[in-house]
């Protein structure tokens, strides 16, 4: 795992990887999607169970997005590796867009369900928050011209946004909040009716094959674009 | 069967599906094309006589 790190060999094993991961990501979002839209509607919420299967996934993965920014910033700071930057930056977009993704679905489903489209309770707050820290991140980085300097402030802040993690997951549990108890990850198990766990596990793994394809091409773009600056510095010491 | 009716709710299921397939094709379509411009840009880099690559 951790000879993963050399960014050669980082290369030379996602070289095949990831367009297999394109590939799986398109299969199971064409499979989720002919199975969110043949699947009935709920007997309370109607045709809007179908918001479900693009909110629960987009909120999941902003979470495991910034999960991966996290920890790889932690790597990033502690021993100072330049590809566990490269997983941090690469993680920030798509876990910005997963989590804006699950505030505004969610504030689609809110509307005709709870006849509001937002209420500052717990929940929505701190993935509000988590968005923030997500935007954030990315204009410290953008910020500071020094990419080293840029890359130690944004991985301090990288690292402090994990504390909002468990309040988001566990904010239904600590507080009474307007947004329903978890539903999936329970003692007791999925709470959700077979005929909607189906076409939402199939979205989730979708979502994530798609996030790791976004990531890891990410990560190694951004390989590329530093071996880019490195010769790039080369030539002008050179002229 | 396929069910396209969202009546009473399309007016919040479609866009709920509409903004996710703009803002994932948007994510994914960024992450395509700054992977192809950073490779062409270091193949012009290496392609030149005077940097070894």
């Amino acid at each position: 795992m951790f000879g993963l790190a050399n960014p050669q060999r980082f290369m030379s094993f996602t070289r095949p990887l990831v367009p297999v991961l394109w590939v799986v990501a398109t299969g199971l979002l064409l499979v989720g999607i002919w199975l969110s839209f043949t699947a009935p509607g709920d007997y309370q919420q109607g045709d809007t169970v179908r918001i479900m299967f693009v909110h629960v996934p987009a909120s999941s993965l902003g979470l495991m997005a910034y999960s991966a920014l996290g920890i790889s910033s932690f790597f990033a700071l502690v021993f100072r590796h330049p590809l566990a930057d490269a997983a941090a930056r690469a993680a920030a977009l798509p876990g910005a867009a997963f989590t804006l993704l699950a505030l505004v679905t969610g504030s689609l489903w809110g509307q005709p369900m709870w006849g509001t489209w937002w209420v500052w309770d717990a929940r929505l707050t701190s993935v509000l928050v988590l968005f923030l820290f997500y935007i954030g991140y990315m204009a410290l980085r953008s910020a500071i011209d020094d990419e080293a300097r840029a890359a130690r402030a944004a991985a301090i802040l990288g690292l402090v946004g994990l504390i909002n993690l468990p309040i988001v997951k566990f904010s239904v549990d600590w507080w009474n909040t307007l947004h329903q108890p978890a539903s999936l990850l329970r003692a007791g198990g999925a709470s959700v009716a077979p005929v909607f766990l189906a076409p939402l596990l199939t979205m989730m793994a979708a979502y994530g094959a798609l996030f790791l394809a976004v990531w890891l091409t990410s990560i190694r773009t951004e390989i590329v674009r530093r071996r880019v600056q490195a010769i790039r510095a080369r030539m002008a010491l050179e002229a | 069967m396929f069910d396209l009716d969202m009546s009473p709710y399309a007016a919040f299921v479609w866009p709920a599906w509409g903004i996710s397939v703009v803002v994932l094709g948007a994510v994914v379509v960024r992450a395509v094309a700054a992977s192809r411009k950073w490779k062409a840009e270091l193949k012009r880099l290496e392609d030149q006589p005077t940097v070894e690559s």
